[in-house]
């Protein structure tokens, strides 16, 4: 990087519910071997915003084992409760409100309301009830949903504070699946549009960076990496090399060949 | 008495407060606890005393994307 790219990029903050993040890359906390691990990854990322999700403790052998928060600690961390595993608004919610007990008041979720086991696809209606009633209770809600620009209308005039339309089914790794959806949205909220899941490896992400996203979300990309460290790395460089290129502007594109050496000036016949 | 924990039934002594559920179940850390599906304020916990047959999830954050 030259002396003024690298100040256009430290002022290139990315901004949710009014607070900056350095970073363009959130990660998920799933999949990964132990918490060692996990904070390795995390760590190498460079990622400031760690999904997390809520489930009930174990009891009996099992009661008082490591807890993620101390590896990944919410003073150090923009800690992200998701509702992962929830199949309508009311349980949503509900996990929404037991995420904020345990994070003191903390009010940053990821609302997911999926539909089936198959597809873990989006219920857009019940996620429209979902953010409804999330945001009149002040919760601000980051919000994965399918990739329609008219459904990311609708969830930000409810309030949603980002957009997180999936690049391709969680999990999958099948990388972006429909460039112009993404790049309508893109052009559509005022909000951070953010990808979240089907990413699968480096350029999936550079490529959502590439069509104006905000930023990009993923888990399994990393965690189920054969070296999840190493590619932690290869994201955080995708992310910044996507966002640079969008800043950049790309060249046009052309039918056919363009000499990049000139033509006049040349001492052969 | 019986209470049902995180979906499973179990016996505790009578007039327990859920700060002295957690030490007997060698539950600490950050976690959450919902009586018969209303959340209990963590403040609130040694003074809100269990009774028989009351519903308790206690839940933590865990690994997710």
């Amino acid at each position: 990087m030259n002396e003024q790219t690298q100040m256009s990029a430290e002022t290139d903050d990315l901004v949710i519910a009014g607070v900056n993040y350095k970073s363009r890359l959130l990660v998920g906390t799933g999949k990964y071997r132990d918490f060692a691990q996990t904070q390795m990854a995390i760590e190498v990322s460079g990622a400031e915003i760690v999904t997390v999700a809520i489930r009930r403790t174990n009891l009996g052998q099992n009661a008082g084992e490591p807890n993620l928060l101390d590896y990944i600690t919410p003073d150090r961390f923009t800690i992200l409760p998701n509702t992962a595993g929830c199949y309508d608004a009311d349980t949503a919610v509900r996990t929404c409100r037991l995420a904020r007990e345990i994070l003191d008041g903390h009010r940053l979720v990821k609302l997911e309301v999926l539909g089936d086991q198959k597809t873990l696809y989006p219920d857009i209606v019940e996620t429209l009830r979902a953010a409804e009633i999330l945001c009149r209770e002040g919760f601000e809600v980051m919000v994965y949903t399918t990739d329609d620009p008219i459904i990311a209308r609708r969830l930000e005039a409810i309030g949603c504070v980002a957009i997180m339309p999936l690049a391709a089914p969680i999990g999958s790794g099948l990388g972006l699946q429909n460039r112009f959806t993404i790049r309508e949205i893109v052009e559509t909220v005022r909000v951070p549009v953010i990808v979240d899941a089907g990413v699968g490896t480096a350029s999936d992400a550079s490529i959502a960076m590439e069509l104006g996203c905000d930023a990009v979300l993923m888990n399994t990309a990393i965690a189920e990496a054969r070296d999840p460290v190493k590619m932690a790395s290869a994201m955080r460089h995708a992310i910044v090399a996507g966002r640079l290129a969008y800043q950049a502007g790309r060249m046009p594109r052309r039918t056919h060949a363009a000499a990049s050496s000139p033509l006049d000036g040349t001492f052969f016949t | 008495m019986q209470l049902v924990i995180n979906g499973a039934p179990r016996q505790v002594s009578e007039n327990l407060s859920i700060t002295e559920l957690l030490v007997t179940l060698a539950i600490q850390g950050r976690l959450a606890v919902e009586v018969n599906g209303e959340i209990v304020p963590r403040s609130g916990f040694s003074a809100y005393y269990l009774t028989a047959n009351d519903t308790v999830e206690i839940v933590k954050a865990i690994g997710g994307g």
